[in-house]
């Protein structure tokens, strides 16, 4: 009954979000940093693939890597060598794209302080019950970002943004990713709860590109995201992969730097954090064959009800309905059983046919 | 992946070095352009005409009449604002007879890339540098220096870098990058970095002002080799020429370089395959430049390809000479300012003047200068009368008057010292040397900010002579040490340590006779390609020197 089901479902809306949002930036402009643009659009891709859809999804790139003019292979931003992935792809819906990806948008957009003629794709339309992730990329140094290489964000002014969004309450757990040179001091003024945060290097390391392509001319990917990308790619949504499986990618010996980690501010136990929490969109849905009655006067929960009351999502999806009538085997099983028996036959002959019957 | 992995287009390149191998006398032009246009470029030619002041033995012209050939690839998908351009001098001995080929068969091969951000001009100049300014000057609108050209009918935008190529054999050892250009000015290092990265990559080897790299830094062998590269570059920078047709672009902010192949006796050759390779790399390194090159320095002295000299470094070394010269100047201040305190007349002494007038000091300034004016017109302007009075050529005639006027500076202090009021007093000379020494500070400031070379060049010599020279020294001995360091002097011993540096020492006849080739290519530099080395060593440099010379004669 669902009184049982209470037990474990205080497991299930633990994280307690309703909906995901995705605010995905590349800093940098110019041909030589097209490997910014694909870690964004390597991390949209996977962002998108887990369900996440463009309208909750702001990806900002300060510059057109698909259709420089020194692009051999116009229309695409490869993220391997041999140019085995295009991450660019059919469908990417670009919402703040060259001049405008500014610090002073940035900010707007976290904060939610746009101006009215802004469009809906242009903003972050979060609420209380939202878990956003943020992704930096680009150039940075000990404690800023820089911004089309015309101006910077300092790590004050990002924390000061987010404890502006949490008294807003503008998100419910924030995820924030950073892949630049020394991205572990933008995560070290935080000071709002509820905030993770990983960075690709610590102070005074460099974050590294993985590999040029000799075609294209340029290095494709930086190290961190590409092992990232490699780590998403494995997880689909009902993924029961957590956090510490994520603080685990890209170790030194892969990446040279260091990457980093801060998990003081966050409430719950990285290890009860899904990947898909943040990376995902995840519907929790129940399917129950019994009536549930919610108002009964006379029994009352003896503890206070968690959010919604609903099974974990892994044993939603695995779960199959109760067999309550003989079914054949399925055709596998039937198929493994004939061949089976025509082995047994094989080799010890028809003769012996008689032995059984 | 690379120029010339398709076997047609390796066939086409060496039929086309083949057929340059043999010696064309003047430009092929309809072929050239015939064969640019076959490659898919918008070709377009220039004509031009010169008549040099008088008559150059070194390359042997005078009236230069001649055509500019280039054509533009335009990139395939960027608007038309911005180009590189890739020239090869064409002319009528062997000296460059392979380029073109190569220029031709990497037109072609970058003609079907889609990888083009910025318009590529591939141009053929005849008579080398004049050829050059007058293309540069029909493409800046400009006319500094009274070239007569047709104007220029196909234009590509403003262009971000210059590589010029100099090949004369088809298989080379080496690569010689030449920097220096018009006034000592210097592309920015980061244009040599690209050349010996890219010669590291392909494995060419490459060398800077034709020295091979050791790479023995701590030996003391290492270390005079490196010192030996990097006075050859002061020399060069110092001599204010370009020392390659890419000298010319430095004016107009565009870096460029000159790459030149060299055969030597090795016995490992790289061909022109490799050669081009290196160049496509070059070249697409270049179109990926958003900005012009600004990243790395403009001033600098290179004792090898892998090591400079910043100008934080060597400038300080100028600043303490010519320290010397403000600190003497200071010293004569405060001995002009302080009244004699000790004088043999007692009360019939007229109270010396406070500050003694500098109009005192004007005779000596405006002969002085005047001579200098006399150095710097009359060698070309009086070469007919020279011509029909004495057995020699224009340029000898130019030359030798030059030299005449020079040394006939040397008298005036007998025959200008009666126009000069104030004369016998210590004042006098005190104030002439004062004002001397504030004018020798500033000429040398100014010119080591534009020519550092031949700033510290001039400062070595003049300093020493300025800060000692006063009327009560032995007259002899330093009228010989004073003319010992006169500019005249000093450009004689550069070109004997030129030729030494270049391991190729000249005995005294053959050097005195290349300096007087020294004297008549600066002058035709200063009137072709407006180089500032000439104009400033006789309208500045001498008459300030006269001043010393002066004072040593005071009476």
């Amino acid at each position: 009954d669902w009184k049982s089901n209470l037990l474990t479902s205080t497991q299930f809306f633990n994280s307690g979000h309703t909906n995901n949002w995705a605010v995905l930036v590349c800093t940098s402009r110019f041909w030589f940093n097209y490997r910014h643009v694909a870690n964004v659009l390597s991390v949209y891709r996977s962002v998108k693939r887990l369900g996440i859809p463009d309208s909750h999804i702001v990806l900002m790139l300060a510059d057109d890597m698909a259709c420089n003019h020194r692009n051999p292979k116009p229309a695409t931003v490869f993220s391997h060598k041999n140019m085995e992935l295009n991450v660019y792809g059919d469908d990417v819906e670009v919402d703040y794209r060259g001049y405008e990806v500014t610090v002073e948008n940035f900010l707007r957009v976290l904060t939610g302080r746009l101006p009215p003629s802004t469009p809906r794709s242009k903003r972050l339309l979060s609420d209380d019950r939202s878990n956003i992730l943020i992704y930096l990329t680009g150039h940075g140094g000990n404690g800023f970002l820089k911004f089309q290489d015309s101006e910077e964000i300092s790590n004050v002014e990002l924390a000061d943004a987010f404890e502006q969004m949490w008294q807003k309450r503008r998100y419910n757990e924030l995820l924030f990713i950073i892949d630049t040179c020394q991205g572990a001091s933008m995560y070290e003024r935080f000071y709002s709860p509820n905030i993770m945060a990983l960075a690709s290097s610590q102070v005074g390391e460099d974050s590294l590109s993985h590999q040029p392509d000799l075609a294209i001319g340029v290095h494709l990917m930086d190290r961190y995201t590409f092992y990232l990308l490699e780590f998403l790619e494995d997880i689909h949504p009902a993924s029961q992969a957590n956090m510490n499986d994520l603080f685990k990618v890209c170790p030194k010996s892969q990446c040279v730097s260091t990457p980093g980690h801060r998990t003081d501010l966050f409430l719950r136990d990285p290890r009860s954090v899904l990947i898909t929490d943040f990376f995902g969109s995840v519907r929790k849905v129940e399917i129950t064959r019994e009536a549930v009655n919610l108002t009964s006067a006379a029994e009352q929960p003896s503890e206070p009800l968690s959010y919604v009351d609903q099974l974990p999502v892994a044993e939603i999806i695995h779960q199959k309905p109760k067999q309550k009538d003989w079914h054949p085997p399925d055709g596998f099983i039937l198929g493994l059983w004939t061949l089976i028996l025509l082995v047994f036959f094989k080799t010890y002959g028809i003769k012996h046919l008689k032995h059984i019957f | 992946m690379g120029l010339l992995s398709d076997p047609n287009r390796r066939k086409a390149l060496t039929s086309l070095l083949t057929r340059l191998n043999t010696p064309i006398w003047g430009m092929p032009v309809e072929w050239l352009v015939k064969t640019m246009q076959a490659r898919g470029l918008e070709v377009f030619t220039q004509s031009f005409t010169r008549t040099l002041p008088f008559p150059d033995e070194n390359k042997e012209r005078y009236m230069v009449r001649g055509t500019n050939i280039y054509g533009i690839l335009r990139a395939p998908r960027a608007p038309r604002t911005e180009a590189l351009v890739l020239s090869a001098p064409c002319s009528p001995d062997n000296s460059n007879n392979q380029a073109v080929g190569l220029l031709l068969g990497l037109a072609q091969y970058f003609r079907s890339q889609i990888y083009w951000a910025k318009d590529i001009i591939f141009l053929v100049n005849e008579h080398d540098l004049i050829g050059m300014q007058a293309w540069l000057e029909g493409y800046h609108h400009t006319n500094i220096t009274g070239m007569d050209y047709t104007p220029l009918q196909g234009r590509a935008g403003s262009i971000q870098a210059a590589l010029s190529l100099e090949l004369s054999s088809d298989v080379i050892t080496s690569l010689d990058l030449v920097l220096e250009g018009l006034n000592g000015q210097l592309p920015n290092l980061d244009l040599a970095n690209l050349f010996h990265a890219f010669c590291q990559k392909i494995g060419v080897l490459c060398t800077i002002q034709g020295k091979l790299q050791r790479g023995d830094w701590d030996t003391a062998e290492g270390y005079t080799h490196a010192v030996q590269t990097m006075m050859l570059m002061v020399l060069k920078q110092a001599s204010g020429r370009p020392w390659g047709d890419h000298g010319l672009f430095l004016r107009y902010h565009i870096e460029a370089a000159s790459v030149r192949g060299i055969n030597s006796f090795r016995q490992y050759k790289t061909d022109a395959t490799t050669i081009g390779r290196l160049l496509e790399g070059m070249f697409r390194k270049l179109n990926n430049l958003l900005e012009r090159l600004h990243q790395s320095y403009f001033f600098y002295l290179m004792p090898s390809l892998t090591h400079f000299v910043s100008i934080g470094y060597y400038m300080p070394a100028f600043g303490l000479l010519a320290t010397i010269l403000l600190l003497r100047a200071l010293d004569l201040w405060v001995q002009l300012g302080t009244p004699a305190q000790v004088t043999e007349d007692g009360a019939g002494e007229v109270e010396p003047p406070s500050s003694p007038g500098v109009l005192s000091v004007l005779t000596p300034v405006v002969i002085s200068h005047l001579t200098g004016v006399a150095l710097y017109t009359l060698p070309v302007l009086s070469q007919e009368t020279a011509v029909e009075h004495f057995p020699v050529s224009e340029t000898e005639a130019v030359v030798l008057t030059a030299i005449a006027i020079y040394t006939a500076g040397l008298a005036l202090p007998h025959n200008t010292h009666r126009f000069i009021s104030g004369e016998g007093t210590e004042q006098g000379w005190r104030v002439l040397k004062l004002v001397a020494l504030l004018y020798l500070a500033v000429l040398l400031g100014c010119t080591a900010l534009i020519n550092f070379s031949l700033g510290f060049i001039l400062a070595i010599t003049l300093v020493p002579a300025a800060a000692c020279v006063t009327p009560h020294m032995p007259k002899a001995l330093t009228a010989l040490a004073m003319v010992l360091l006169s500019p005249g002097c000093t450009l004689l011993y550069c070109v004997f340590i030129f030729q030494e540096l270049q391991e190729a020492p000249v005995t005294l006849p053959e050097g005195w006779m290349l300096f007087l080739s020294v004297i008549s290519q600066g002058i035709l530099d200063h009137s072709l390609y407006g180089s500032l080395v000439y104009p400033l060593l006789a309208l500045l440099i001498y008459p300030c020197w006269l001043l010393l010379w002066n004072i040593l004669f005071w009476k």
